[in-house]
This record gives C-alpha cells, structure tokens and sequence, in this order.
C-alpha cells in the first residue's frame, strides 16, 4: 500500500514545561533573596572511553545578574577545556531526536491509489535569558580557586574545597544566595573528589557579543565516571524536575545502572484531533508513565544512529554540528555536511527523567551498552477515506474505520489517563454512530 | 543452620525426610528463575524476546548433552544446564543471536574445561559472561533492569529458596550480602550521603540474583565456612574497588570472576568437604569425571544451589 507520510515533529518542551526558570543538574544560587526554579534542563553528553563532553543548555530566564550556576565536575577544568556551544545545534538536537507524530492517509477503499503526504514542520522553541556578573576574591578557608576564565559571555571559576563550610562561605560572600540545604550535599561532593565549575555572565561580554540570551556552557574532561549530579539541582528544587539527556557515543545506546531505563509505549494509533493536542497529549502520557513505574524510571525516547532517520523529526546533525557538540572522533576533515546513509559513527541516545529527591536519591550512574537497535517514541495518526463513497466495498471499510477509531479512544485514554467519553466526544466525525447491519442481518443476506 | 561442613556428615535416610525435602533444590531455583524470566519478559519488557530466550536455553541444554557425552557422564542432567540457561535469558543482552549461541556454549563448557582439584573454578554463567566482556564482544548486563518496585518480591522468592532447602551454604550469600551492605552503608558515611542512597543501591535486583544464585554456587565456592566468608568478602571488597575505585559498572560480576581464581588457594589455607549435589550415591562416580554426573539417590537437599 502506497501512503503518505507526515511527519509532524513537534518541539514539546517548550509548551510542555513553559515555566520561566530552570537549570543543569547544578543550582541556580541567587543574588538576593530572589528566588528561583528550576524546571527542565537539557545535557548533551558525548561518551567515548573515559572522554566525556559535556553541554549544559538551561531556559532560564530571570533577570541576568541574578544567574549562576554551581556545577559538580571530577576534575579541575583549564580554559580549554571550557566552551560556549550554539544554541541552534542543541536546538536541532532537540528537534530531531523528539518524539513524533506520523499520520497515514487511508486508501480510497474502492480505488487503490494513493494519497499525497504533507509534513508538518518543527516548531521553534524558544528561550530567554540575559544576564551580569561579577567575581571576588575567595578568603574562605578551605576553598582554592583553581582557576578563573572569561569563556564567551560567561565568567568562570573552579574551585576545589576541603569542606562544605568554606565553599558555602564563598559563595556567600560573593553575593550568592545558597539554598537551604545546600550545605550536605556540597560536602558530600567534597567527600568525592569532585570540583566545583562556577558560571556566571559577564554582561559586559554579553554585549559586547550581541548575544540576547544565555549559550549552552560545554566542558571536556577525561574521567571514568560516566554520571550526571542531579543532587545539587535538587536542593532548590520546587516539585519534580524534568531533565532530557541526549547521550551521543560511538558504538551503542546508553541506559542508567543505578534506575531502570524504560522505553517509552510508542508505535500506537491514536486519535486525529491528537495532532492539535500533541503537546498535551505528550505531557499526558509521559505523567502516566512515570507514575506507572512509581516515579523511580529513566524514559528512553529516542536510539538511532545519527546517519538518518525514519521519519525524520528533522534532518540528522551535520558532521560540523556533531563535533560543534564535542564529538571529537569525527575529526576534522570529515563530511562537511549531512551525507543521507553515510557513515556517521555516532548514536544518539534521549533519555527523558522526571526526578526528586525522593524517587532519585543517587545521581544518574550511565554505561554505554552496545546496543545498536533503533527506537523512537512514535505515534500514528490514521485518517479514514473522505472522498467517493459510491462503491459496494465503502460499508465494510466504514466499518473498519469505526473499529478502529473505538480501538485509538482505548489506546488513548490508557496511554493518557483522559476520559474515554471526553475523548470520543472530540473524536466526533460522524463515525462513532454504528450504521452496520446486526450481526444477524449478515448471516443470510436476506 | 547446619554444623561445621568440614566435619563430614552422616548421609541421611531419605525415606526419614518429607516429599518436598527430598526434591532436588535445583527444582526449586529453575522455578524462581523462570518465574524471573517470565516477570522479565513479560512485565518489565527485557532487552531479550523470548526466541532468543529459547535460543539460549536450547544451546545451552544442547552443550551440556554433548559434553556429557565427551566426557563420558553415566546420564545427562538438564538442571544445571537449565539454571545456567534461564540466567544468561535474565544477565546477557545482544544483537546477536550468534553471540548468544557462543554464550550459551561457553557458559556450559566451562565447567568441564576450567577444573581445579574436582571442582569447576568459576560459577558458569559468570564465566562466560565475563569472558565475552573482557574479548570486547558486544554484549552487556543492564544492572538496572530490575527496577526496585518487585524488589520485595524477588527478595520473598530468594529467601524462600533458603527455607525451603535448609541451606548450609547460603552462608555465603549471609556474608556477601552483609559485607555489601556495610561496603554500601560505610561508604555513603564516608562521603556523607543520605542513608537513603545505600538503600536504594541494596534495593536491586541484580544485586539479589547475585547474592541468591550466582555467588552462592555451591561447586565453585570455598569447601569450609570460613573460607566461604572470606571469599564473600573479598568479592565485595574488591566489588566496591570497582565501584568506586574504577566507576566501572558490573562490579560485582567481575570481581566474583577474579575472585573465583583464589579459590583453590582458600581451599588450601582453609580445607573442607567438598559440594556434593547427591550425598548419597549408588554409584560410584567416574574418575575425573565432572560433578555433574547424577546418582540415583539424593539426600533431601541440604545445601542451597546456585546458578549452575
């Protein structure tokens, strides 16, 4: 059956989670006593060996002098290990790993041809930021600064500490407010050796660049834990978090250790009116899910490898935009731009996580699996033959399309949670109302 | 809890013990692992589809056949072929279902080729796990496959293991499972952690499959108590190197792989009476032949099994 295929990509987060603020898995400490949120984040990590890039994009958008972040590493950062990304490349990321929706054109039950396909587009996501800064000396006991960069529009310190005491003085004392609580995990770090990246902006920098909103801060370093600290991210945290992980490495897909990694359901048909309720309908079932696995899971939404797509949310990342993101075994004198089927030494892993203190005690611990079976969190729209309906034939199909229209509102309302009656009351379209014969009627053709 | 094992014990007379102790304590472990299995397949969608499933099993039972026959064994014994099988289905993840074949080939053969003063050095399933993660094969074990909502299920289903076979060696599993909790527990004191964040780390499946099937193999464990300790507790000594020494994953099964080597040095410095499945047997067995060799007669099972 030839059909056509729309794929309708659609850049969720942003109506899903629209709250103002939100951060890394580091906090927000604040100037001030303003007070801020932290949300939903998004961490690039590029794993190959002990090498690990990563790249930090937060949607915060509260007044630029009020914005820091306090960032556990393992080791102690040079200037050349720091890097200001493209915001756009993350984007594009986002764009083509998201979840997606694809709609089928029924055949004209009477005359086998085929329809045309259309394709959505990806909606833009937006963020904003600003920002200002300024940096003091450290004259806490037991803090050493260990180094202290302007990388782009952001002025940068790495501190080592011996303990939770001197690093919370020092922050304090540079005008940051540490949240409650902040102290037990910072010396829980401190215990482990990690170091602490702080970033705040340079405002004067920020203008000088032209840059409107705050750049994903990238940091390289080579250390074999493969983790991302989420415990500092929760100390200011108000009600759960959302974190997406877009994990790139060379041979597999990548799934936590420490929490179970769930594939998300995918492949359903659901509804047609979904496709102007896909956000909701996202956020619907993704909180259905979580509570399903008692809010202690890692969701899989997205394994492929990056050298194409089917379909396509949007086009796979070009070569420069894979090693824009710190994907250092391409090279540089690789494929300038995207080659359709070609080699492409890279898979992409999005795991989605909806965590707190309560269900995530442990930071996320990941391993790189050699996994290389493609998974998408898809989902099918359906639409019946709207054209001639003369022949013999349009009765059975009417009533195939009717049994499987009740079949999406089931599928629907278990994935989301919605009402059954409220979500066959949208379906409407004439097809609910059952026009066939009774069964007894097709027996004897009488 | 049974007397020192280093003194032997008298054999029993079977006719004296109940129906349900005179069955093999392998019965009772192919239940829980396939009950795990059909868990995993079924509720928790493990990266394996039940013709892979099959896949393993068939190999697996097929290897111990032909191995059987090579090396002579009066009868073929599919137990611990099967127990061996149903934990490569619940540890062992691949795209391919030739490297499940190899898998399965390795796990089984193993213990008849790796043989030190009669008994098989490593725990068969470790074995060919390890082996194929150290060759680079692309493979691997998702510890957090289990998630913690059945752990209290699993954990129900393992001690019951214990009740149910009176086992004498789950002193092993005792002291692993105490080691790893005060390795767990000391650590998270150390680096200040929450109380919260050993729990979680104790509260996994993998970890109970380990400490319930794997490490507690009685063929492949220390012949004394003492030596069974001392072994629990090294493998968690060196589990938590890797841990948190190396942040390497799968702790637990590399360090029972290299653990299992000093074995027969902890049979040396502290002797015992080796593992017999059949206490009492009507036949005497081959010489040089594997411990797999069946007898006639079982004492009711007084040590608990492991994953064949």
């Amino acid at each position: 059956m030839k059909h056509l295929l729309v794929c309708a990509s659609l850049l969720w987060t942003a109506l899903l989670w629209a709250d103002p603020a939100s951060s890394f898995c580091g906090f927000y400490v604040a100037r001030g006593d303003a007070k801020l949120f932290n949300h939903a984040s998004k961490v690039v990590m590029v794993r190959e060996g002990d090498r690990t890039v990563l790249t930090m994009a937060n949607d915060y958008s509260g007044g630029p002098d009020e914005f820091a972040m306090v960032v556990p590493v393992p080791t102690i950062l040079e200037k050349g290990q720091i890097h200001v990304g493209s915001r756009e490349v993350l984007d594009h990321l986002d764009a083509y790993s998201a979840p997606r929706l694809v709609e089928y054109f029924d055949e004209d039950p009477c005359r086998a041809y085929a329809m045309e396909d259309r394709a959505a587009k990806v909606a833009p996501q937006a963020l904003g930021m600003t920002d200002r800064s300024r940096e003091e000396q450290a004259r806490s006991p037991g803090v050493a600064i260990e180094a202290r960069y302007t990388v782009g529009e952001y002025d940068i310190v790495i501190l080592s500490a011996k303990e939770s005491g001197g690093l919370q003085t020092w922050l304090l004392e540079n005008g940051y407010t540490v949240p409650m609580g902040a102290h037990r995990v910072l010396a829980s770090y401190i215990r482990q050796g990690m170091k602490f990246f702080v970033a705040k902006v340079n405002l004067g920098e920020q203008r000088r660049l032209g840059f409107s909103y705050l750049r994903p801060l990238q940091v390289a370093y080579d250390s074999p834990k493969f983790m991302l600290p989420l415990r500092l991210g929760m100390v200011n945290a108000d009600g759960p978090q959302e974190l997406f992980v877009f994990a790139i490495t060379r041979n597999g897909r990548v799934e936590t250790t420490n929490y179970r990694t769930v594939k998300l359901p995918e492949g359903m048909d659901i509804p047609e009116y979904v496709k102007d309720e896909f956000p909701g309908f996202y956020r619907s079932m993704f909180t259905r899910q979580v509570e399903n696995e008692n809010r202690e899971a890692v969701f899989l939404e997205y394994a492929w490898n990056m050298s194409w797509c089917d379909p396509c949310a949007a086009d796979p990342l070009t070569a420069d935009e894979l090693r824009g993101l710190g994907v250092f075994w391409l090279g540089s004198s690789g494929p300038q731009g995207f080659v359709p089927g070609g080699p492409q030494n890279t898979f992409i892993t999005r795991l989605h996580v909806r965590y707190d203190a309560r269900h995530f005690p442990e930071d996320l611990v990941f391993q790189q699996t050699a996994d290389q079976t493609n998974f998408q969190a898809r989902y099918v729209l359906r639409h019946p033959w709207k054209g001639d309906t003369s022949c013999e034939r349009y009765a059975e199909y009417r009533r195939t399309v009717r049994e499987r229209r009740s079949k999406e509102a089931e599928t629907l309302a278990s994935l989301t949670g919605w009402d059954l009656a409220s979500i066959r009351r949208k379906m409407g379209g004439g097809w609910s109302e059952d026009n066939s014969p009774a069964w007894w009627e097709r027996i004897w053709n009488n | 809890m049974r007397a020192d094992p280093v003194k032997p014990r008298p054999p029993l007379d079977p006719s004296a013990a109940t129906p349900w102790r005179r069955l093999d304590p392998r019965f009772y472990q192919i239940a829980v692992l396939s009950g795990l299995l059909i868990y995993g397949l079924g509720w928790l969608h493990f990266d394996i589809t039940p013709d892979r499933a099959a896949l393993l099993l068939s190999t697996a039972l097929l290897t111990q056949y032909v191995c059987t026959k090579l090396w002579g064994l009066p009868k073929f014994d599919p137990k611990s072929a099967l127990i061996s099988g149903l934990s490569l289905c619940l540890l062992l993840r691949t795209n391919f279902p030739l490297l499940a074949i190899v898998a399965a080939v390795i796990t089984i053969s193993s213990k008849f080729v790796i043989r030190w003063n009669g008994k098989h050095i490593f725990n068969p399933t470790n074995f060919g796990l390890v082996f194929l993660m150290v060759v680079g094969a692309p493979v691997w074990v998702s510890p957090g496959q289990w998630g913690n909502v059945a752990y209290f299920g699993f954990l129900m289903a393992c001690l019951g293991g214990l009740v149910v076979n009176r086992a004498a060696r789950s002193d092993v599993t005792y002291a692993f499972l105490v080691s790893f909790a005060a390795l767990q527990f000391g650590r998270a004191f150390l680096v200040m952690q929450r109380w919260p964040v050993p729990l979680h780390r104790l509260e996994s499946g993998a970890l109970l499959l380990f400490a319930f099937f794997m490490i507690s193999d009685p063929k492949t464990t220390p012949n004394s108590r003492a030596g069974r300790i001392l072994f629990a507790c090294l493998v968690t000594a060196f589990a938590g190197f890797i841990q948190f020494g190396l942040y390497r994953t799968n702790g637990i099964l590399w360090s029972l792989a290299i653990l299992s080597m000093a074995v027969p040095l902890i049979d040396r410095l502290l002797p015992g009476v080796q593992y017999d499945w059949s206490r009492v047997r009507t036949n005497p067995q081959p010489q040089g032949v594997p411990d797999e060799a069946s007898s006639g007669v079982r004492q009711p099972a007084l040590d608990r099994p492991a994953l064949g």
